[in-house]
């Protein structure tokens, strides 16, 4: 059994990646501190979502997908033999682009988790449920209706449903992959204060395309481009003095 | 030229006329000439002085349980296998994809004839229901595999994902979030897969033994179906019992249809999947 | 919390359950294959291959025993051709009439009752054969006073045909995108021309692929032929004469014969395997060249 109560920080040494022939990922080195929000920015098709998917390993879903050099979560090799998938992403939730709420009922969306892992007693998993859509502040909103469809809710609310039934798992560590960009305005508000409410006890790696938002909410950013990491550091270092002269042109609008 | 081009329009509607009046003929026909002979006799009556399909309904269900308990696990399941553990590609999934759709074109008499030859024959049955059931099974599976593909394949991917993202396991997303997700296809093909089973004869004539006037005892029982008892009857001269018959089968086959549309609509509705 | 190995084990043992699902389909057709071809070809080669296909008699309860399939082969291909070219050539303009010159507001509730009328068994096709179009055809149509025969039976098969041709070439003409259609009217042909010089063409593929289909179907049905064709295994040569086809000589004989002209009819079995095999290998060389064709299109964009 690996042990995720110890310190969350992630830590990716020389890891490249390939789509069959296609080098998607070149030589990537990057730490990131726990209980931190930390943001990857790039234009499309820069390798940030690709790279945020190794951290729960999702893309062992895609074929022909080769992944070499050394990825851990404090102590824990995310690619070791004795790494249980399931467990892992158990412990590294994340939240997708598109909400993708499960056609069943909203409780049971949030007790997936919970029931994936062998928690049956009704008790207990009114507390998780309770609890996760507070912590996901969605709960006043949507506590009378425990027991409606999920998918009859609005985009934003969908999000923020996926935010809490990921964390139902009660993961460390939460990934989210441009979780804002298909909502309006008021929606993304709501979602950004939530991060910063639930970076005390998490780990939060986003990737964005805003960069407003990587201002707004994010310690840390990560700059992208083809498949490169060009620049890592604070986020107002990054955006006030830019090291390299492709992350200006990109943050100035330049490109991208 | 343009009036060739007219006149190949108006020949169109005289054609969709012609299909209209004839479908609708067949079963106006059937309906007129049959509805009338309906009686309690023939519905329920005493099968061994005078004609009843009592022991066709009886029939009938035992094929329908045989065949879909054997088509429905296997065919889900096979499709299940082809989606969600292989992408649809590859050599294995192509030999399957060939074996199924051969499977499909077999004429039904074939399908008896190798029924006769494996479950009369071979394992010493003689006519029986369940060696005409399994039969029907094998006949069935096809269609059952591939509209299980399709609605396997029409799940939205980000169901899956966000199920993995979880830590669910393999089979715990298959069965409770891609199955469930696709169960509206799934439930209306095996309904239409079931409208089949009660549609065939040839198969039974060579498997089950067309045994009309006895309800079948046990499942290694010869017996017969209101299919089978149509072409029983047209052809030993009582064509009204015939024709009646074929009003009882006929309201089977629609009532399935409609039920398999209602159903598919249904479930997608409890699962929200239209609003 | 399940241990893991538990859970792996669970893992490989449902994969393992759904592979072997996924074979059945190979094992039940190689074992119809195979039962199929010990029980019957053992026959042909005692008889002969050209005995039995070319023979022109079938009589195993005569005294002098003749199992010759020719007659049966031929009104199978009568009966075939025949129903095909009805049920075609009615269901392609039934088609093309509800795709384009059809009130749109009836298009779907008529598509939705052809829809309905390909699920009637087709033991009621036979019986309004029988009852119907046999009587009608022996009073009205037929020279020498039988309405038994290929006429008929090819009458009923081309109705009962007609849905699946509808609904299949319907489906290809939806497919050909709407630019072709609208191209051809941007270059000043009529409404009527569009259709008939640039949709229908542009589907042919997949019109073609209904046509096999319904060989397929015609070919291989056998309650509504047995009730209208008579069922005389004689040569057809009137289309108004009791004969035979193979799927009949199977359904007519199984019940009553054994021994050698089992084995004949078992035989006969191989043969319209054989006929069914040819036709779907035709159907996905048809189904592939589409789809080739599809993905050439789309590699261009």
């Amino acid at each position: 059994m690996i042990d995720f109560t110890g310190k969350m920080n992630i830590s990716v040494k020389d890891c490249n990646l390939y789509y069959g022939d296609f080098h998607a990922l070149k030589n990537i080195n990057i730490e990131i501190p726990e209980k931190q929000v930390t943001a990857l920015i790039g234009p499309s098709g820069c390798g940030k979502s690709t790279f945020l998917k190794i951290l729960n390993r999702m893309n062992d879903l895609v074929e022909d997908c080769k992944i070499t050099g050394s990825f851990k979560i404090g102590n824990i090799d995310i690619f070791d033999k004795e790494t249980d998938i399931n467990a892992l992403r158990k412990n590294v939730g994340m939240v997708f682009q598109k909400p993708n709420p499960f056609p069943m009922s909203i409780y049971d969306n949030i007790a997936f988790a919970p029931r994936t892992f062998g928690i049956k007693k009704r008790s207990e998993l009114d507390e998780i449920v309770e609890n996760s859509l507070r912590r996901a502040s969605i709960w006043d909103e949507v506590k009378d209706r425990l027991k409606k469809s999920a998918l009859g809710m609005s985009g934003g609310q969908q999000q923020r449903l996926c935010i809490a039934r990921s964390l139902a798992a009660n993961p460390k560590i939460l990934l989210m992959d441009e979780p804002t960009s298909a909502l309006d305005p008021i929606s993304t508000g709501k979602i950004e204060e939530l991060m910063e409410e639930l970076k005390k006890d998490l780990t939060i790696v986003i990737v964005t395309h805003n960069m407003q938002q990587a201002t707004r909410i994010a310690d840390n950013t990560a700059f992208f481009l083809l498949g490169e990491l060009i620049e890592y550091g604070a986020t107002d270092d990054i955006f006030s003095s830019p090291g390299d002269e492709r992350t200006e042109r990109y943050i100035t609008g330049r490109f991208g | 030229m343009r009036k060739l081009y007219s006149a190949l329009k108006i020949i169109c509607l005289v054609a969709l006329g012609i299909t209209l009046i004839c479908l609708v003929a067949v079963i106006a026909y059937v309906l007129i000439k049959g509805t009338g002979k309906l009686s309690f006799d023939l519905l329920f009556g005493d099968y061994k002085s005078s004609p009843s399909i009592l022991p066709a309904f009886v029939g009938m269900l035992e094929l329908v349980a045989i065949a879909s308990l054997i088509a429905v696990p296997i065919g889900v399941a096979s499709a299940i296998f082809l989606v969600e553990y292989t992408n649809n590609k590859g050599k294995l999934v192509r030999i399957i994809q060939v074996a199924t759709e051969t499977l499909a074109g077999i004429p039904s008499i074939v399908y008896g004839l190798f029924g006769y030859l494996i479950f009369v024959v071979a394992f010493g049955w003689g006519y029986s229901i369940i060696g005409g059931g399994i039969t029907l099974a094998i006949m069935i599976l096809p269609t059952i595999v591939r509209s299980t593909q399709e609605s396997l394949l029409s799940v939205q991917g980000g169901l899956r994902e966000g199920s993995y993202a979880l830590g669910a396991s393999k089979v715990r997303t298959i069965f409770k979030i891609v199955l469930p997700s696709a169960s509206g296809g799934i439930v209306t093909a095996i309904i239409l897969a079931i409208g089949r089973v009660v549609s065939e004869s040839a198969v039974l004539i060579l498997t089950i033994g067309m045994v009309v006037n006895k309800v079948p005892q046990n499942l290694l029982s010869p017996g017969t179906s209101l299919a089978l008892d149509i072409y029983y009857f047209a052809s030993n001269g009582y064509r009204d019992e015939a024709a009646a018959t074929s009003v009882v089968l006929l309201v089977f086959v629609i009532f399935l249809n409609l039920l398999a549309s209602g159903i598919g609509k249904l479930i997608k509705k409890s699962t929200g999947e239209e609003k | 919390m399940k241990s893991s190995t538990f859970i792996n084990l669970k893992e490989k043992g449902m994969r393992f359950v759904f592979l072997f699902c996924a074979i059945f389909s190979i094992l039940a057709l190689a074992t119809i294959t195979v039962f199929l071809f010990i029980s019957g070809t053992p026959f042909i080669a005692k008889t002969g291959f050209f005995e039995f296909v070319f023979v022109m008699k079938w009589a195993p309860l005569a005294d002098e025993i003749a199992y010759g399939i020719f007659p049966m082969i031929v009104t199978t291909l009568y009966v075939t051709a025949l129903s095909v070219i009805i049920g075609v050539g009615i269901g392609l303009l039934t088609a093309i009439a509800l795709y384009k010159f059809c009130p749109k507001k009836l298009v779907n509730p008529i598509r939705q009752m052809i829809n309905l009328l390909a699920g009637i068994p087709s033991v009621i096709f036979g019986l309004f054969g029988m009852t119907v179009i046999v009587p009608f055809v022996r009073d009205y149509i037929s020279p020498n006073g039988v309405g038994y025969g290929i006429f008929s039976a090819s009458l009923v098969l081309g109705i009962m045909i007609l849905p699946t041709i509808v609904s299949v070439s319907l489906d290809s003409l939806n497919s050909v995108p709407s630019s072709y259609y609208e191209g051809a009217l941007a270059l000043g042909a009529t409404k009527e021309q569009a259709t008939f010089k640039i949709l229908v063409p542009s589907a042919k593929s997949g019109i073609l692929a209904g046509v096999v289909l319904a060989i397929g179907r015609a070919i291989g049905e056998t309650m509504a032929v047995i009730m209208v064709i008579g069922g005389s295994p004689e040569m057809p040569n009137s289309l108004f004469q009791s004969v035979r086809t193979l799927t009949a000589n199977i359904a007519m004989g199984a019940m009553e014969l054994r021994g050698d002209a089992l084995s004949a009819l078992i035989a006969t079995g191989v043969v319209l395997f054989v006929f069914t095999l040819l036709l779907n290998i035709s159907f996905s060389l048809l189904k592939r060249e589409k789809n080739d064709k599809i993905k050439k299109k789309e590699s261009k964009k």
